[in-house]
């Protein structure tokens, strides 16, 4: 019941996953962090097999440092995104990666940028995208209310909208959920909305 | 649901008087749920020669866009000097899916070229790459049936390039219009010795 979803405005592009920790009927933690910050302005948010998760996100995080160190410079958004699918197709036949990603960035020359990338490696650049079973409400409520041109203020309705939507929707619908933006002045977290706070026995 | 019909696609093409035509649907799905509407399926091989491909879409890419037909085109170009023939290159796809034999890319290629006295050629394989030429036109996706159906009643031998665009684009938005997997818009390819005319068709987008 992973919820990942993103859109692309106006100069910035801003993505939202739930921070649920499941494991088949136990929720092990509520504010587990699937969006990772790849780099100085590029994030990405991802969904599916929890040891796949982490470990192919950090496995792309090292390697567009490590390009970094040995370049000098950063990889683009797009550069990124075909790597991550390179890798993802490279071990589609071998031993693959259950992971769905959302890659958002910002580049000097071409702005903001959001890539859809699902496990079987099908890459394709998108102003608004979702996994999981939350993409049944999110897709069609940004699909209705989505513009080109967004604002910041703007999106973030649009993305509460979708958690909302989520919230009433979904049977089992996560309870928090994180929002982080990318733009020209970097990657960084935007928002929280929880419904439930981890609560420890000691103050209960 | 098979494999090849994961994320749905349709690919047509057509001989003209010394030109072709070459179309593919739009739509990129994931089985029912539409992901983008502006999914490129036809790759430029060279001013003569185009491929399309159907099928699975991360095959799609592996193939067309990243690796192995664009990149040994190139290769070939720096080693010859010169570009492919269509027929040499359908030969080359053929070989490459055939190398995957017992684990293969899951798609189907469409192959439309110019060749020798810019005489046009088109073929077809299946995913393992057992060639199909054929003379008149050649189809292939989730919508390959409807469009056997809508090519064969609209094709005429000797079409020049406007009247060659007007019945392809007719055939693949016919067609697509009756597969829930293939649609959302249409994009036309029609070469002739001179030029490449790229047009995006807008039939029903549903």
């Amino acid at each position: 019941m992973e919820c990942v979803f993103g859109l692309v405005g106006n100069g910035f592009a801003i993505v939202a996953a739930d921070t649920s920790a499941v494991h088949s009927i136990l929720v092990h933690k509520n504010n587990e962090d699937k969006i990772m910050v790849l780099d100085s302005h590029k994030l990405i948010a991802a969904s599916g097999e929890p040891g796949d998760r982490v470990q192919f996100t950090e496995y792309v995080q090292k390697n567009v440092s490590l390009y970094q160190f040995r370049n000098g410079i950063p990889l683009t958004t797009a550069a990124a995104a075909n790597f991550t699918r390179g890798e993802l197709a490279t071990a589609l036949r071998k031993n693959p990666y259950s992971v769905n990603i959302l890659m958002a960035g910002y580049d000097k020359e071409a702005g903001a940028s959001l890539y859809y990338i699902d496990y079987i490696a099908t890459l394709h650049k998108v102003d608004k995208g979702a996994f999981g079973y939350g993409s049944y409400f999110s897709l069609s409520t940004m699909d209705r209310h989505y513009r080109s041109d967004m604002s910041v203020e703007e999106a973030i309705e649009l993305v509460d909208k979708c958690i909302l939507e989520i919230r009433s929707r979904l049977v089992i619908a996560p309870p928090n959920f994180v929002i982080k933006i990318v733009d020209k002045d970097g990657a960084r977290e935007h928002a929280w909305r929880q419904s439930v706070q981890d609560v420890t026995t000691a103050s209960v | 649901m098979s494999i090849f019909q994961y994320n749905g696609s349709a690919v047509v093409a057509m001989v003209g008087k010394n030109c072709f035509a070459i179309a593919s649907d739009r739509r990129l799905g994931v089985q029912l749920q539409t992901i983008a509407t502006d999914f490129q399926r036809i790759s430029k091989i060279h001013d003569h020669l185009f491929i399309g491909l159907s099928g699975l879409a991360t095959d799609v890419q592996t193939l067309e866009g990243y690796q192995r037909l664009v990149f040994r085109h190139k290769l070939y170009q720096l080693r010859e000097e010169r570009d492919m023939k269509p027929e040499t290159f359908a030969s080359l796809v053929s070989a490459i899916l055939y190398e995957k034999r017992f684990g293969p890319y899951l798609c189907q290629p469409v192959i439309a070229g110019l060749g020798e006295d810019d005489k046009p050629f088109i073929c077809t394989m299946d995913s393992i790459g057992a060639k199909e030429l054929a003379k008149d036109f050649v189809v292939s996706g989730t919508a390959s049936e409807s469009l056997y159906g809508a090519s064969e009643a609209m094709y005429k031998p000797d079409m020049e390039a406007d009247e060659l665009f007007e019945t392809i684009s007719q055939a693949l938005l016919s067609s697509v219009d009756r597969d829930c997997l293939s649609g959302w818009g249409g994009h036309v390819y029609v070469v002739t010795p001179n030029e490449i005319k790229e047009r995006i068709l807008k039939g029903r987008m549903d």
